[in-house]
């Protein structure tokens, strides 16, 4: 039941009269993985800030009928869209369990919030489970392995009901069965949201997308299935160089 | 024993004795003056947990406390100043020092501070109102780090050379002579010691104010927003309002501090209240330990009195003192007198966390 979830059209993106994004259409399904992939400075990231507010853009973003554009940061975060960063961000000094409490709590009255946590709240045990952390609840997230605090992050959108998540390289750093894990957990988490992965890696895109936008020089240079994108022409010829970029036409002609 | 100390058991039995030491020991102990000097420590203390609160836990350098201190102190001397006047020649005579400034007209806005209750209720509200305003302006704006403690300081330094240049306000000497408090004779040693049970009481309540801050919810999101500002936006919180809350608190602590430190010490002026002196209050904080609950009043207490003690004996060693001290602190024990504790323990354990995998 493919059913679009967030909108983007026409988005350009001006630093200084540099185009970092520039004209890019966009559309993320809802039961999807989509991953938007490029080479550096394809303008992956900023497409990214755009939507969630971060930098100002001309264009449109619309969910569920209502236009984003000019909204700040924490109003978009309320409409359900959801980010992560490069560098995982959780907060360190806090435990697994209250970095989770605080991301599902957006909503609470100034009442409930003056108040002590008595019970973790049903949502935050589910997520704690689903992401694998269910032992270390009241462990510092500062001290939690690199990937733990990429399944963290991911999970505190979880809990904070976000229906589009934007994952901004969440498997750098990761080793193979961490990588693995952390596939099937977007596989999972995309059964009843749209989620969209900015990646560098191949194999794992290839192992884990349902659909592929490939960005270059800010525009869309091709949209697909992982077999129709690394089939075109023009995407072998922007990867073409690094033994990363020739897996992909290795792919295309295998 | 950690368990006792951070659970509801142990918060009871800490406020259990701080009210013994407070109230039980203290007046017993020390000598009228002693105690006087007590109280007005007591005053810096209650700032000082305040700004426990906004900077250890909320991450805000609140280097211009001293602007809500003085709005505090103002107020309550204003009053003080009105009902003395009332006292010696009846309704709507002119305070001693405006005859001596040659000022004939009770100034329009000095008026209602004659009502003790209009006088509560300005400094429970004005300084706080202020707070939020100036937060709201500052946070929105996303002002924050060093940016911010200048900023806070500067209005400090202008709110303090605001106060000198007016005359019915005391000017450079400020506000003193007081006689009454509430209409209490504030020589009788009995009233005197009063003040000082409810510098104490404040400074209990304060404390517990705060620490049902901490442990709230919204304690933990102080935290969050002080770590990864940006990440509690991007989860659907406006961080502002949530900082703004932890300042204007501090705010109001430190006003009510200044409103007591008034009857207690006897003059507030504007060298009470500018630069140094908030500089003072920062600096205890920093020596207790900002991050914890206690290690603020500690820090203040030590502070003040180490100030008085030294400066009896060397006037001009204080300065030096208390610069050397601060840099102690900083460079060996940034997490204060609070955290000597846990440093001695990490420092003992250190073999075995060395072993432990990266």
């Amino acid at each position: 039941m493919n059913q679009a979830a967030l909108t983007c059209t026409n988005i350009e993106v001006e630093f200084d009269g540099f185009k970092a994004v520039n004209g890019v259409d966009l559309t993320l399904d809802s039961g999807e993985v989509h991953f938007l992939i490029g080479p550096n400075g394809a303008g992956k990231t900023t497409l990214v800030d755009a939507i969630t507010g971060l930098t100002r853009y001309t264009g449109s973003v619309t969910k569920d009928g209502t236009e984003l554009r000019g909204k700040k940061v924490h109003h978009i975060a309320r409409k359900g869209i959801g980010r992560t960063f490069q560098t995982a961000t959780v907060f360190e000094h806090l435990t697994v369990a209250q970095n989770l409490d605080i991301a599902a709590g957006s909503g609470r009255s100034p009442w409930h919030l003056l108040r002590q946590r008595r019970h973790l709240p049903d949502q935050v045990v589910a997520v704690m489970e689903q992401i694998g952390l269910d032992g270390q609840a009241e462990t510092a997230a500062g001290v939690l392995a690199h990937g733990q605090k990429q399944w963290l992050e991911i999970g505190m959108l979880l809990v904070g009901d976000a229906d589009v998540l934007l994952l901004d390289e969440p498997i750098a750093g990761m080793g193979h069965e961490e990588r693995d894990r952390t596939g099937r957990l977007l596989h999972d988490i995309a059964a009843t949201r749209a989620v969209a992965v900015v990646e560098h890696d191949m194999d794992f895109m290839r192992a884990f997308a349902s659909r592929v936008t490939v960005l270059h020089a800010g525009a869309v240079l091709a949209a697909g299935t992982v077999d129709e994108v690394s089939g075109d022409p023009r995407v072998q010829a922007v990867y073409l160089g690094s033994v990363q970029e020739q897996e992909v036409a290795d792919a295309a002609t295998a | 024993m950690s368990k006792f100390l951070t659970g509801r058991a142990g918060t009871w039995t800490g406020f259990a004795a701080a009210a013994l030491v407070l109230f039980g020991a203290a007046p017993l102990l020390l000598s009228g003056f002693r105690l006087g000097l007590l109280a007005q420590f007591l005053c810096y203390a209650i700032v000082a947990v305040g700004i426990g609160l906004a900077w250890g836990r909320g991450g805000m350098l609140t280097l211009g406390q001293g602007v809500f201190f003085g709005m505090g102190a103002y107020l309550m001397a204003m009053h003080m100043k009105m009902a003395d006047a009332e006292f010696r020649n009846g309704p709507g005579s002119v305070p001693d020092f405006m005859e001596l400034a040659g000022i004939r007209e009770i100034p329009a806005y000095w008026v209602p501070f004659a009502s003790p209750a209009f006088t509560i209720a300005a400094i429970l509200i004005l300084p706080t109102a202020f707070a939020v305003l100036l937060g709201f302006a500052v946070f929105k704006r996303r002002v924050k780090g060093a940016y911010f403690a200048i900023l806070s300081q500067a209005l400090a330094g202008a709110f303090a050379i605001l106060l000198i240049g007016q005359q019915s306000m005391g000017g450079f000497n400020g506000l003193s002579r007081f006689r009454y408090f509430f209409g209490y004779n504030l020589d009788d040693p009995i009233n005197q010691q009063m003040l000082y049970f409810i510098a104490a009481g404040i400074l209990l309540v304060v404390l517990a104010v705060a620490l049902q801050l901490r442990r709230s919810r919204y304690g933990e999101l102080l935290v969050a927003v002080r770590d990864a500002e940006e990440r509690v936006r991007f989860l659907g919180y406006d961080a502002a309002n949530i900082k703004v809350v932890a300042y204007a608190a501090a705010a109001l602590f430190a006003a009510v501090a200044g409103a007591i430190f008034v009857p207690i010490v006897g003059i507030i002026s504007p060298a009470n209240i500018g630069i140094v002196p908030s500089i003072m209050f920062i600096l205890g904080v920093a020596i207790g330990g900002r991050g914890s609950l206690i290690g603020p009043v500690i820090g203040a207490l030590a502070v003040a009195l180490a100030q008085s003690a030294l400066s009896e004996q060397f006037p001009s060693a204080w300065t030096y003192a208390q610069g050397l001290l601060f840099i102690v602190v900083i460079a060996l024990l940034p997490g204060g007198i609070a955290s000597i504790a846990a440093a001695t323990k990490r420092f003992r354990r250190e073999p075995v966390t060395a072993e432990a995998p990266a």
